[in-house]
């Protein structure tokens, strides 16, 4: 193994992506199959406005509605929301803390493939006889009514997607806690870090919950348990307590990078030093902590009683102060600075307004009394469009067109960058402005059609025009990235022009060791520093050019979760009492899994090493990025 | 280098201060195993006295609290520094843990 250049054929290519435990290849990975999960998410979305379009149409049935709807819901969240941010973080977190990989880098492609497993197999459903329908909440009692495979292949694919989200966090908490380089203590830590940190512990913490709870419900589902079952003596409450403890958390694991994302893009396109780091830090942790005190505001109407409504109605308002101490730090960074237009830094302005506006309808929820009039109308459905399109996919946009050349090499098109923003962000508000009104008017959220004449009618047909404009925007986006990796025209270490932290001070795409040298960081935003005090190299290094110990690629983390993926098959069909082989191929899949794992563990892995010749080689040459 | 294994050799001083070091940790552990087996007892006898159940289990339960302490902070070495960030995170753990039971206790099965 050398780092010196090779072409690769594309059967190679491909070998080496589904073998890489590189952090910055499987940061790749997570992009472009989250970006596929939003494409999928987007089209149903689009399937539900035509729906919608006009009153009594017949566009889609009663049933396939319910499935279209849940799939929406269910591939957004954790099969494109969250492998989009965990791509950045992947991509840029190990970077900003002058760190060579991951602390797990086998774990971490591990975790990539399970999560694409798990992701495939419940999109399968598609084609396997019907797909989930019983919305992304999954409520138990109607969970459990419903007929055929559907909820099967919800519960099994989370589970195995669900393993891998969880790993995932796991490595990063451990990364930044131990993979720091010197100097660089907790409190010069990139926002985008500290949220990612934030994050991966709630992804840890949070993630329990949904696997009991998907237990549970696997467990009622195919070997006949009740605990959700009613008049079996179970309680159906329960399910939704369990998916509550967890739901809440993801919003945060959801919005806390994206947060982490806007904080970088606000200091770089303003020239300054984030405005109230210490705070920022601080409101991200409170973020965190309340994000486990305040499920039950998602289930005020199902009768907790007024005392438990009370202490959860109050516990969900304060979350409004950290969020407020954020929204006011942000604004002080940008006042007063030297601001530049650019795509990313018109999405982080446009996701200020918009964010604020989800929070507000949020409080307004958080009052018990009002929430039972709300609850379960389009109202809602407005409500976290607003904080997940607005907080989130905003940030997603943002941060594809900010780090897109230091994960490519290759700066996408600004123009076309704008045209993307302008599409989606008027088709946004669009879409879901005007739902906070229908939801007023009474139009309840899950239905498949509604009656005409109610005075819906022309605002459901604004809402699903305002959807067309945001697909415009998203194939705008798609041309963009096809025209820029066309042209590929080079960029070097600072494309922006601004950078302010370490991952900025290396080549785009940097060398798969990242750093020749670990840096010595001296303080936050370590290369602005270095900048403002002319240093060339854009950093200071903390250790003398030797040789770099770097892990092994592995096609084992494939293995295993190909064996989880056909394993789960195995346990889907066999409830039919039909099918022979469902038991065999349940069996092989397990075996496949445990036999990859007893191979990884009895069989030394102990790496490589890339010497000093090899480094200094690769200096000379100038060849110091990925580009290979 | 990072990753060269280091060797050092001990001085004298440093080599006395050691075994200072392990004398008092050994003490201490010592002490808080006593400490244990005899909270232990109390906890049988409370039970053996047929004492009433509503005066058992709380002093049971708060028996329990404190071993666990004992064993974290003598036995686990969560005394030790350096461990700041695994108390932070098993107190972070059990305050959710607390707070989800306690809901779910008053809240569904009360």
């Amino acid at each position: 193994m050398s780092s010196i250049a090779q072409k690769k054929g594309f059967g190679a290519t491909i070998w080496d992506y589904m073998t890489t435990v590189d952090h910055k290849k499987i940061a790749i990975l997570y992009l472009i199959s989250g970006g596929f999960f939003f494409l999928v998410g987007g089209l149903e979305a689009m399937l539900i406005r035509i729906q919608l379009m006009k009153a009594g149409n017949d566009f889609l049935s009663a049933g396939t509605y319910n499935e279209v709807m849940t799939m929406h819901g269910t591939t957004m969240i954790f099969l494109a929301a969250m492998p989009l941010l965990l791509a950045f973080m992947n991509a840029v977190m190990p970077l900003q803390i002058g760190a060579r990989d991951v602390a797990f880098p086998f774990l971490n492609s591990l975790g990539f493939w399970l999560f694409l497993f798990g992701g495939i197999f419940l999109n399968l459903s598609w084609f396997m006889g019907g797909a989930p329908d019983a919305g992304w909440t999954n409520y138990a009692s109607l969970a459990i009514a419903s007929e055929g495979h559907g909820i099967d292949f919800y519960a099994l694919g989370l589970t195995i997607s669900g393993f891998g989200t969880l790993i995932a966090g796991i490595n990063f908490v451990v990364t930044i806690i131990n993979m720091r380089a010197p100097g660089m203590t907790y409190m010069r830590m990139p926002l985008f870090t500290w949220t990612t940190f934030v994050a991966s512990v709630l992804i840890i913490f949070a993630f329990p919950p949904l696997t009991v709870g998907i237990f549970f419900m696997v467990f009622d589902r195919m070997f006949g348990a009740n605990f959700f079952d009613v008049t079996m003596g179970g309680n159906t409450i329960i399910w939704e307590h369990l998916f509550w403890i967890f739901g809440h958390p993801e919003v945060y694991i959801l919005v806390l990078p994206a947060f982490g994302i806007f904080s970088e893009i606000f200091a770089i396109f303003s020239r300054k030093r984030l405005f109230g780091y210490t705070a920022l830090v601080f409101a991200t942790i409170l973020i965190g902590f309340y994000g486990f005190m305040v499920w039950a505001h998602h289930m005020f109407t199902v009768g907790l009683g007024p005392t438990a409504n009370a202490v959860f109605a109050l516990a969900t308002m304060a979350i409004a102060v950290p969020t407020g101490i954020k929204i006011f730090n942000w604004l002080l960074t940008i006042w007063g600075g030297s601001i530049t237009f650019t795509t990313p830094m018109i999405y982080a302005i446009a996701f200020i307004p918009s964010f604020v506006a989800g929070g507000v309808t949020g409080v307004m929820q958080a009052i018990a009394p009002l929430d039972y009039q709300l609850h379960d109308s389009y109202f809602i459905v407005a409500h976290f469009h607003y904080v997940i399109v607005g907080g989130v996919v905003l940030a997603i946009l943002a941060g594809t067109h900010l780090y897109w050349p230091k994960m490519f090499g290759t700066m996408l098109n600004e123009k076309l960058g704008k045209w993307t923003f302008w599409f989606f962000f008027i088709g946004f508000h669009l879409t879901f402005f005007i739902q906070h009104f229908l939801g007023l008017m009474g139009m309840p959220r899950r239905v498949y059609t509604f009656v005409g004449d109610q005075g819906w009618d022309l605002y459901n047909a604004i809402s699903s025009v305002g959807a067309l404009f945001m697909a415009i925007g998203v194939i705008i986006m798609l041309v963009n990235v096809i025209m820029t990796t066309v042209k590929n025209e080079r960029v070097g270490n600072d494309p922006w022009g601004d950078g302010r932290t370490l991952e900025w001070a290396i080549p785009s795409p940097p060398p798969f060791y990242n750093f020749a040298q670990t840096p010595l960081v001296r303080g936050l935003d370590s290369y602005w520093i270095e900048k403002m005090e002319g240093n060339k190299k854009g950093m200071t290094f903390a250790e003398p050019l030797g040789d770099i110990h770097m892990p092994n690629n592995s096609f084992i983390p494939v293995v295993i979760s190909l064996g989880l993926f056909i394993a789960s098959f195995g346990a889907l069909y066999h409830l039919d009492g039909d099918k022979p082989w469902a038991l065999p191929v349940l069996i092989i899949g397990l075996a496949i899994t445990f036999i990859s794992m007893l191979v990884r563990s009895l069989k030394d892995d102990l790496g490589f090493h890339i010497t000093k010749a090899e480094l200094l080689e690769d200096q000379k040459r100038g060849e110091t990025d990925g580009s290979k | 280098m990072a990753h060269d294994e280091q060797t050092t050799e001990r001085s004298q001083t440093e080599y006395e201060f050691l075994r200072r070091k392990r004398a008092e940790e050994m003490r201490g552990q010592l002490t808080s195993f006593a400490m244990m087996i005899f909270l232990t007892l109390i906890a049988f006898t409370a039970v053996a006295a047929d004492f009433s159940p509503y005066l058992i289990v709380p002093i049971i339960l708060l028996l329990a609290a404190v071993q666990v302490v004992l064993q974290l902070y003598h036995f686990m070495h969560l005394k030790e520094k350096g461990t700041g960030m695994i108390a932070f995170f098993m107190y972070s753990g059990m305050f959710v843990a607390f707070i989800t039971i306690l809901a779910l206790v008053t809240i569904v099965w009360w």
